[in-house]
């Protein structure tokens, strides 16, 4: 009980230290940065190697949480909170239908890889390609066959299921390589002691392999999470989905001059968001438990 | 482990990979309406915008809000925003959206770059309402001051009045220096940049309700140098509604295309003459349908009042001014950007204009009594800190 109230307080300490860290560099730091080597009279020449403090490049950190419970956009709107809120519980259920897919897809090809050489060969140099391909190229392609796909009229495709493709495209790889790594972990030994028990390949795949494959499973799981986040934040923005908090940053990142604290919010919103999924993972390999003799202390 | 090395498995995964492959490739054919004669009306479409909800486009949110499209005939009309990754020429290609409003130069370069076609049935901007603005005293109080400047610029085909406003003062566009600017006005106000771009009716608006820090006051216009590429040989006409050229030869969407004008055209009618009552309509639209986080009423009524002169310019609302157009044309082929690249090349398709759909709209409104062409009398608008 101790050690985790010792965690807490640890946990606390980090963010204390990065708020009092903002606002000692806001405090210290010059207001329009320090740049070196710049010519005099030529604007925007030099390297700035120390950044802005100024308040619309770094608002108060007790600005960003005030603006947070002032209204979004004027007028009757809702304090900003809420919208923020509903933002990223939006993109959470995506990146979670994103994740799903991207576990079953990379899980299957893990098994697949593993069972046969020739596919791993055939297989492992395109999903290592895959990821090289920017996500902001391949978002509008998965928009347009989906819209395609709607317009043909039988099978529904929303926008949404755009974005969770595209999610799961990043969330997919680590649990591929990940799955495949972990089925292969196993020892020569016992593996030939399976097969002294004349076992085929299903009882050494449940009894053995899948057992073996769970410490390296779980750190796959929990970057998927995060890929899927960010692949879903990313999406949204690049086909223009309404209501998810990627396209609530973009939106507010655009009135930055005049109202600087406004995009921090759906910022500090998408940062829980992350620890969230990454959270829940952490809540798979807490059933796991009894696999994890392998992996160092959690 | 063994891996066993089946051939068939291999040869069936490598034809799956494939097939998918040009699955992916094989975009399905648009299909092209072919009969003739009696058609069913179409009654439901979608509209794509080249930005998020604001009062840029309060005529098509008004139309919607007043019931001007169901006057037409339509149960559904879909109004689709852009973040800035929908490029709303594209989308119109691609068959997503049936009409689109776009800038004419963009549409222009896509055209001849892909060889598509499209038609810009109805210009609603009439003038340019784009800004280069600088702080007073940094010597850019016109295009010839350029030179040697760093100019921002939020690219994406909006930079091209730059070049051809400089084409048209004989300046190497190779001279300046041009900067990407986000869409906030920082650049400028952090000094990144010697000039920055601005809409008369966003940005320019929103950097008058940002504090001078010398004054502990909102800046004022006095404080700024400006550029209006209206005043240049640079001017390109904007926001245009672009049409599918070769759907309008189909009898059903031609006779959309002009119920579809006439329903917006109220709605800008409205918006002349109400500009309060339509940035309200807009702004509601966007906090609730859109669940979009457009700046505050007071920045979108300036909007509305700004957006109102570029389109009442004195003629009958949307035609396509044939000199206008040709400045347009001109500038666009004369535009040379920072890497020696030409905007076109060559003169757009005589289809790539027609006021064949906003005439016929124009008329039936005509005869139902609507003053089509009416003026537009400016109101005040005072901007507050944050525009909320």
């Amino acid at each position: 009980m101790s050690r985790s109230r010792a965690a807490i307080a640890w946990g606390a300490l980090g963010v204390l230290a990065v708020l009092v860290a903002w606002e000692l560099y806001k405090f210290l730091g010059p207001a329009d940065g320090l740049i070196v080597g710049a010519v005099a009279g030529e604007t925007g020449s030099g390297v700035m190697i120390l950044p802005r403090t100024n308040d619309r490049a770094m608002p108060h950190i007790w600005d960003m949480v005030a603006r947070l419970f002032q209204s979004a956009s004027g007028g009757d709107t809702p304090p900003l909170i809420v919208p923020v809120v509903t933002a990223a519980l939006t993109t959470l259920g995506i990146a979670a239908v994103g994740w799903l897919i991207g576990v079953a897809v990379g899980a299957l090809l893990g098994l697949v890889m593993q069972r046969w050489r020739l596919a791993e060969w055939g297989l492992l140099p395109w999903i290592v390609v895959s990821q090289t391909v920017p996500l902001i190229a391949f978002a509008p392609l998965i928009a347009s066959i989906g819209s395609q796909v709607d317009r043909a009229g039988t099978v529904p495709w929303p926008q949404w299921l755009s974005v969770a493709v595209i999610a799961s495209y990043l969330a997919f790889f680590p649990v591929a390589v990940g799955v495949l790594r972990g089925l292969e972990s196993p020892d020569r030994i016992h593996l030939d002691l399976m097969r002294t028990y004349a076992a085929g390949y299903w009882p050494t795949l449940f009894r053995l392999r899948l057992p073996a494959a769970v410490p390296h499973l779980l750190p796959a799981l929990r970057l998927a999470a995060a890929n899927a986040v960010v692949g879903a934040v990313v999406a949204e923005v690049s086909i223009g989905m309404r209501g998810g908090i990627g396209r609530m940053l973009i939106q507010l990142a655009g009135q930055g001059s005049s109202d600087p604290a406004a995009p921090w919010g759906p910022t500090f919103g998408s940062i829980a968001l992350g620890l969230v999924a990454a959270g829940s993972v952490a809540l798979v390999g807490l059933g796991l438990r009894n696999y994890r003799r392998g992996e160092a202390a959690v | 482990m063994r891996h066993s090395t089946r051939r068939g498995l291999t040869v069936a995964s490598v034809a799956a990979a494939t097939a998918i492959a040009l699955a992916a490739c094989s975009a399905p054919a648009p299909d092209t309406g072919t009969d003739t004669g009696d058609f069913e009306p179409i009654t439901s479409i979608k509209l794509q915008l080249q930005w998020l909800p604001q009062a840029q486009f309060a005529g098509y949110y008004v139309a919607l809000d007043q019931g001007y499209f169901e006057d037409e005939g339509f149960d559904t009309v879909d109004i689709v925003p852009s973040g800035g990754d929908i490029v709303p020429q594209d989308a119109l290609v691609a068959g997503d959206v049936d009409f689109a409003v776009a800038w004419v130069p963009k549409v222009l370069g896509t055209l001849e770059a892909t060889g598509a076609e499209l038609t810009d049935i109805a210009q609603v901007y009439q003038k340019s309402g784009t800004l280069q603005v600088s702080f007073k005293g940094d010597g850019v109080s016109s295009v010839s001051d350029f030179e040697g400047k760093r100019i921002g610029s939020w690219g994406f085909g909006n930079e091209w009045e730059i070049f051809a406003a400089m084409a048209a003062e004989d300046l190497d566009s190779t001279s300046v220096s041009i900067t990407t600017q986000d869409f906030s006005m920082n650049a400028l106000l952090d000094g990144d940049v010697d000039a920055a771009q601005a809409m008369t009716y966003n940005e320019w608006a929103q950097i008058l309700e940002v504090v001078n820090p010398a004054t502990g006051k909102l800046y004022q216009p006095e404080d700024f140098d400006v550029v209006s590429y209206e005043d240049t040989d640079g001017a390109m006409l904007q926001d245009a509604l672009w049409a599918d050229t070769k759907r309008l030869e189909d009898p059903a969407y031609a006779d959309a295309a002009v119920r579809f004008l006439k329903a917006v055209t109220k709605g800008w009618i409205f918006a002349r003459d109400n500009p309060e009552q339509a940035a309200e309509i807009t702004y509601n639209a966007a906090i609730n349908a859109e669940a979009a986080f457009p700046v505050g009423p007071v920045h979108q009524l300036w909007q509305m009042n700004e957006v109102n002169k570029l389109i009442w310019a004195g003629g009958p609302f949307g035609l396509v001014d044939q000199a206008a157009w040709d400045k347009t044309v001109k500038g666009a082929l004369a535009a040379v950007n920072q890497d020696g690249l030409n905007l076109i090349t060559a003169e757009p398709a005589d289809s790539a204009y027609s006021n064949t759909y906003i005439q016929k709209a124009l008329d039936e409104l005509a005869a139902d009594g609507v003053v089509v062409d009416g003026a537009y009398t400016p109101i005040d608008v005072t901007l507050t800190e944050g525009g909320q």
